[in-house]
């Protein structure tokens, strides 16, 4: 009894300590934010490693998301005769939920785990020990930029999801299915708001960046510096950012689309 | 202004992003049919608003004229009391009527404005005296239940005291 005691106040205190120094590392972040801004070409690096490089696997996951959307809806919507709306659900899906959502997913596993492995393997390599032995600023130099980076490309991403999404859905629907091409697209602007929906989607996919490349970032910066260490942190960061979308899709979908 | 080699491809994908965004915004949200037209606002009072939604249009002849600003419940008249938001550009009669109508079987509820014939012009603040409150379902069941209990009822001593 006592041990159970023991052990849960012991996880409890050291769970706290993870928080209390995850807490502290994003306050410094954004604390060393405006140098790290004002170079801004680090930056822009950055982006093109985030955000270019993951264009590909974003492009073709939207196409075949988008595909499948219109399928999977237009089977299920022409039994209530309306399957024009069929354009209105990739819409709306897409842009709400699915163009986060699961472009954060992608970007945690195409992006995060990459930004963990490199920083995890500069830790073990002493290279941010090294760094600050030479008076720069590791956080300033290396976390800050990386975090804007995933900040900037998240959302460029997430749009291009759910624009090539939305093609995939017509490429099927209209050509594929015959469904009248006026009707697909009037139907979606009729019932797709831009700031209720699309807004939203941004606002969502913004939240999401912060949170995958924050959470990349502190697997790095704290996993232990030998080989073990930094691919167990790689798999925790997929894990963790993957969980922590999720969760907080569905709050924000609560808060925003409660009415 | 440092420069990289990464800069015309970081610049791409930037464009390909705002691309997207405008895609999103125009074609599926449809941004220019947004108005910022002017309104003015009248309000009516209805017995019953059934389905209808704050947002929902309002229509003259089929065509939108203005949308729906806020539906409230107003406790002296126990009516509903909604206010529309009118295009400035449409005016209509003082005299005009207002009725919540169906967009086909199951569809959306909006206001058909019905124009009156009096010479003065709805300005903002006025109110539509003549409304039509929405067709509930379950009122016209009952009804159509009733006349058919009262069509039973005296059919029945009508054949009973035939023999």
């Amino acid at each position: 009894m006592m041990a159970l005691a023991t052990r849960i106040g012991a996880g409890l205190r050291s769970t706290l300590v993870d928080v209390g120094a995850a807490a502290r590392l994003f306050g410094s972040l954004l604390a060393r934010s405006p140098k790290a801004l004002a170079r801004f070409v680090l930056v822009r690096e950055q982006v093109f490693y985030l955000g270019n490089r993951s264009l590909s696997i974003i492009g073709v996951s939207g196409l075949f998301v988008g595909f499948v959307l219109a399928l999977q809806g237009y089977y299920t919507l022409q039994r209530y005769g309306s399957a024009e709306a069929v354009g209105l659900l990739v819409a709306l899906s897409l842009v709400r939920e699915l163009g986060p959502v699961v472009a954060a997913l992608l970007f945690a596993g195409r992006a995060g785990t990459s930004l963990t492995a490199e920083i995890g393997l500069m830790k073990a390599g002493e290279q941010l020990t090294a760094m600050e032995m030479m008076a720069v600023d590791p956080v300033q130099r290396v976390l800050a930029p990386r975090f804007w980076g995933g900040f900037i490309a998240m959302p460029l991403l997430a749009a291009v999801f759910s624009a090539v999404g939305i093609i995939g859905g017509w490429l099927v629907a209209v050509p594929l299915i015959g469904i009248d091409a006026g009707a697909f697209w009037s139907q979606m602007q009729g019932g797709v708001d831009v700031f209720a929906d699309v807004g939203n989607g941004v606002i969502k996919s913004l939240v999401f960046g912060v949170t995958v490349t924050f959470v990349a970032l502190l697997q790095g910066y704290t996993c232990s510096p030998t080989p073990e260490g930094v691919s167990a942190a790689t798999t925790r960061t997929v894990v963790l950012a993957s969980l922590a979308v999720l969760a907080l899709d569905f709050m924000l979908t609560a808060l925003m689309f409660s009415i | 202004m440092q420069s990289s080699r990464y800069d015309a491809w970081v610049g791409f994908f930037v464009l390909i992003g705002g691309a997207a965004l405008l895609f999103l915004a125009l074609k599926a949200g449809n941004l220019l049919s947004l108005n910022f037209d002017e309104t003015y606002q009248v309000s009516a009072r209805f017995d019953n608003i059934g389905g209808l939604k704050a947002r929902a249009a309002v229509k003259s002849a089929g065509v939108v004229v203005g949308r729906v600003e806020s539906i409230s419940f107003d406790d002296k008249t126990f009516q509903a009391k909604v206010v529309l938001n009118l295009h400035k550009a449409t005016l209509f009669p003082k005299d005009s009527s207002a009725k919540i109508l169906t967009a086909g079987l199951l569809g959306e509820q909006y206001i058909g404005l019905e124009p009156g014939a009096e010479e003065k012009n709805l300005a903002s603040g006025d109110v539509i005296r003549q409304t039509q409150s929405a067709v509930v379902l379950e009122n016209l069941i009952g009804q159509f239940i009733n006349s058919k209990a009262s069509d039973m009822g005296s059919a029945a001593p009508a054949s009973g005291s035939k023999p």
